[in-house]
């Protein structure tokens, strides 16, 4: 209630010094009309007496300052030509010191002195340094700011500065120099003096104050920072030491934080680099409870882009020693500000770090250095359970990866796992992520055994089950997401040399077999691949090779082999072992080891028979043994014989006859190898086809018992188009007239009366007929051989 | 004009951490009316990356898919073609043609897809065509040694389809097509 009536007055008022500006602007324009000076001087005093208010905001006091202002201009005007009043500026600088109060004499006499130093007739130092000292004579602050603000704004070009018209004899920049520090320092002390005194609400509404006017103080650096003839040295010897002072003398937060900022803002990077040292110099001696860690980064940011945008300045960084001296300073704020939070402090290093990465890219120990520093700040705590923080942790670690797209350079960074021991599990996951997203984004490669071991121990989150993991809550799908990570970058971890490749392979495995039944699934097979690539590599290559203690080789990587898929016992997971097993038979029975593959056969037919009861699965799983089975060729012959019974005989204990049927005549083909060396034994296709055949009888007949009707020929037909495949291959044993007995069979079981239509049947049917009438046209010895076939 | 993209045997992230840049940077949503995939994604993150390019996504079960719902074999119709989808393993023996010429009458197909050997293959015989995309990621094969990866684009048009095959040899990619025509079927 009070404060909206205090708006509500504050209104009132700025309406009331408006009004009065306005009643006394009009008379002093008919004045200024009549060429009175006496009037005109009158009614001007009158609308400045306006600004003598204490009732405004400060918000408020500037829209009544720029009417006052608009009127000085007209004001002014008048005080140039002479003619018009015939005094001279002399005298008028004389004539309005008698202006009844101080306010209106002083904004009368700054505005008088702009016209004098425009004649030229006094020296531009001696009128502005009696304006800077005459303005002492108010000490209200927010009267005494508005004042010397226009002062600033009407003497802004009137600066002896190189180059300008008011540069005279005894002028030089000094003099513009010495003017603009005065008037800054009057203003900050006249600044500072709002004190945040008295109950919250009064402070709050003191302090919202006080940032409105920052701006005019502020402005004085401004205007220095465009003094032409401040050169770096004059500033580096007069200007900034003068500013620092005042800034660290007033001891006040707001003032500190935002003058600082301000000059960091204004000066050029090049004067900051120069003065490194003292400008940090000055920051512990500012209040303890002022941000200084966004001034630094502030700092380090515009340095860093300073650096970005002019290579050539590079050198001059490792001239100052500007990394040394940033990171002594950081380390100086963050232990005199004890009561520091651990996100401030990190916060700080992220600055550093980014700034040490646009700068000194190559300064490998630079950037490990900073890593240092945080771990330091971080040793002797629990873990970090502030999520900003944490955040920022995350942006520390990230930073060096966007960096350097090389993974192995971040991997060389000693400090780097140490920071990373500081997070809680959760993050460690998360950043363990975007590690191998890194490297995945980059195509990036890992080439060395001890790189994969330094890698690895970075994403230990992700390999194994770490203390502090929280019990519950896996997301499954997180959990798969992670998984299939670590899988794809294992294939990125790779060298050409087969011994190194080993060593990184049973790096690999050491680590991954930490992980449990839950992982194995996922990191077992990317590596047993990885390990097949590395045998067909060495498969062309011969014997031993020479001076090496401990060769790679393939009998080596077939235990290893061995092992890793035994492991996926213990999850349990037969499928997926199964087909790793024949992965591996197959890749023995290339490398002509043949112990090696029977021993892969056995382990995949024992997961068969013991571990695999699904019957879709045993379907699949009999047709891989099958077809990897018809592609070996290293067994001798009794080896041979006893895998092919075992295959034959599953195919036939399938649960479904169709399945069996189709099993035991794929089994036909393991008799049947198409090579010029390969097996062709005539009988015992044609003893598989046979069977198959009773067998897809019996699966008649059992429809017929079952559904009352029959089931349709698919299977006959099947077995038909097998029997014609041999009969193309040359099979003595496959006769014309057992495939002319088959289409009749097949005929009369389609139109019986009991047959099920089948389109899908049918059509297969006709396609075989077509088949058969295509190769009869061919002539030749093809058309001959089908020429007994009646269709 | 319909195009249809043929690719399978990924094996991500078993055998291959992701689709090479180059065919990723080639394959782009709305391009593309339909895809049919052989098999051996693995994973489901694969699926729906396929899904987004086209909606169409046609697939049939590899021995290592982690979604084991896929079919055995399907059937799709496009155009005047009528396309015959299925992973391989389990036509015995692997990549053999009249083998595969036999399912290729079993599902009363013009043209059959299928993968496993992880080599590419197209080529026509009395009951139509067959093609073999080849692996999309080069990954290892037992079956057939230094592939490169590779996959198809079928550009079906009344009776003919373009079949393009994409292939990274490397670093670059190269184009090949061969063309075919489909004839009216005789009859018996």
């Amino acid at each position: 209630m009070m404060i909206s009536d205090a708006m509500e007055d504050e209104e009132k008022w700025l309406a009331e010094g408006i009004a009065g500006i306005q009643h006394n602007a009009f008379y002093m324009h008919r004045a200024l009309d009549a060429n009175n000076l006496r009037e005109a001087l009158k009614y001007s005093a009158q609308l400045l007496s306006e600004l003598r208010t204490s009732r405004l905001s400060p918000h408020k006091y500037y829209e009544l300052y720029m009417r006052a202002f608009d009127e000085l201009r007209k004001l002014e005007m008048f005080f140039k030509e002479e003619e018009r009043h015939g005094c001279s500026v002399m005298d008028l600088y004389e004539l309005v010191q008698h202006a009844g109060n101080i306010l209106p004499r002083l904004y009368l006499l700054c505005t008088v002195g702009s016209v004098y130093i425009k004649s030229k007739e006094a020296p531009a130092k001696d009128v502005l340094k009696d304006l800077v000292e005459m303005c002492r004579g108010v000490q209200h602050p927010i009267r005494g700011l508005f004042l010397r603000s226009y002062l600033a704004q009407i003497s802004r070009d009137k600066l002896p500065d190189i180059g300008s018209e008011y540069e005279g004899d005894g002028d030089t920049v000094m003099d513009a120099v010495e003017f603009v520090l005065q008037n800054f320092s009057e203003m900050n002390k006249l600044w500072v003096r709002m004190e945040l005194q008295g109950p919250a609400r009064v402070r709050d509404k003191m302090e919202k104050e006080r940032n409105e006017l920052r701006d005019l103080v502020g402005k004085n650096l401004h205007v220095l920072s465009q003094i032409e003839g401040i050169d770096l040295d004059l500033y580096k010897v007069t200007v900034l030491p003068r500013i620092l002072e005042q800034v660290v003398n007033c001891k006040d937060e707001l003032a500190q934080y935002y003058l600082m900022d301000c000059l960091i803002q204004v000066f050029p990077d090049e004067y900051h680099l120069q003065t490194l040292e003292t400008l940090l110099g000055a920051c512990p001696q500012l209040q303890p409870t002022v941000d200084i860690k966004t001034v630094l980064s502030q700092l380090m940011e515009r340095l860093s882009s300073y650096a970005a945008s002019s290579p050539e300045v590079l050198p001059e960084f490792l001239q100052v020693e500007a990394f040394a001296k940033l990171s002594t300073a950081i380390g100086k704020v963050i232990e005199t500000q004890g009561d520091m939070p651990i996100v401030g402090a990190i916060t700080l290093y992220v600055s550093l770090l980014t700034f040490t990465l646009r700068v000194h890219p190559d300064r490998l120990d630079y950037v490990d250095q900073v890593l240092g520093s945080c771990v330091k700040k971080l040793s002797n705590r629990p873990k970090l359970e502030d999520s900003r923080a944490t955040k920022q942790v995350v942006a520390l670690l990230s930073a060096p990866l966007e960096k350097y797209s090389d993974i192995v350079t971040s991997l060389t960074l000693s400090n780097y796992p140490r920071v990373m021991d500081h997070l809680d599990s959760g993050t460690n996951k998360i950043m363990a992520m975007v590690i191998i997203q890194s490297i995945m984004t980059n195509q990036a490669c890992v080439s060395s055994a001890d790189k994969v071991e330094v890698l690895f121990e970075l994403i230990k989150g992700l390999i194994k089950d770490l203390e502090g993991d929280s019990e519950d809550e896996l997301d499954e799908e997180d959990f798969n997401e992670e998984q299939n990570s670590v899988a794809r970058v294992i294939h990125v971890l790779y060298n050409d040399d087969p011994e190194e490749m080993l060593k990184i392979i049973c790096t690999v495995r050491k680590h991954i077999m930490t992980g449990g039944p839950k992982r194995l699934p996922f990191t077992v097979p990317p590596l047993v691949f990885s390990a097949l690539k590395l045998i067909r590599r060495l498969q062309n290559q011969d014997g031993d090779v020479a001076g090496e203690e401990d060769p790679a080789t393939p009998k080596k990587i077939f235990q290893l082999l061995n092992q890793m898929i035994e492991a996926l016992s213990y999850v349990p997971a037969p499928e997926l072992a199964l087909r790793l097993y024949l992965q591996c038979a197959e890749a023995a029975n290339d490398c002509d080891l043949e112990p090696v593959a029977y021993e892969f056969f056995t382990q995949a037919f024992v997961l068969y028979e013991e571990e695999i009861a699904d019957s879709k699965a045993q379907v699949t799983a009999i047709h891989l043994i099958i077809g990897t089975l018809q592609r070996t060729n290293v067994f001798g012959v009794e080896n041979r014989d006893t895998l092919t019974h075992k295959a034959t005989g599953y195919s036939a204990k399938l649960l479904k006859k169709p399945d069996q049927c189709r099993a035991v005549y794929a089994c036909s083909h393991l008799f049947w190898v198409d090579d010029q060396d390969g097996i062709k034994d005539g009988e015992r296709v044609l003893l598989c086809l046979k069977r198959a055949l009773r067998i897809a009888n019996a699966a008649q007949q059992m429809a017929n018992v079952a559904r009352g009707s029959s089931g349709p020929v698919t299977l006959f037909v099947e077995i038909l188009n097998k029997y014609l495949y041999y009969f193309e291959k040359g099979n003595p044993q496959i006769t014309s007239a057992a495939i002319q007995g088959l289409i009749e069979l097949i005929k009369t079981e389609m139109q019986s009366d009991t047959a099920t239509p089948d389109r899908i049947s049918d059509a297969f049917f006709d396609c075989t007929l077509r088949y058969i009438q295509f190769q009869k046209q061919k002539g030749g010895s093809m058309g001959e051989k089908f020429d007994t076939i009646k269709v | 004009m319909v195009l249809v993209l043929a690719i399978g045997d990924l094996h991500i992230p078993n055998r291959a951490p992701d689709l090479p840049a180059k065919f990723k940077s080639m394959l782009v949503p709305g391009k593309i009316q339909h895809i049919i995939c052989t098999g051996n994604l693995c994973i489901k993150e694969v699926h729906d990356y396929l899904k987004s390019l086209c909606p169409s996504l046609h697939i049939t079960r590899g021995e290592y898919d982690e979604d084991s719902r896929y079919p055995e074999t399907k059937t799709i119709t496009i155009g005047q073609f009528k396309l015959g989808l299925c992973h391989g393993h389990q036509v015995v023996p692997w990549g053999d043609l009249d083998s595969l010429a036999m399912l290729q009458r079993q599902l009363d197909v013009d043209i059959l897809v299928s993968g496993h050997t992880h080599q590419f293959k197209a080529y026509k015989h009395e009951a139509g065509v067959v093609i073999n995309p080849g692996s999309a990621t080069s990954a290892y094969s037992s079956i057939t040694y230094d592939v490169n990866p590779s996959f198809v684009l079928m550009d079906i048009d009344g009776l003919r389809v373009v079949v393009y095959v994409y292939e990274l040899i490397d670093g670059e990619v190269k184009v090949d097509k061969i063309d075919f025509k489909k004839t009216s079927t005789p009859a018996i």
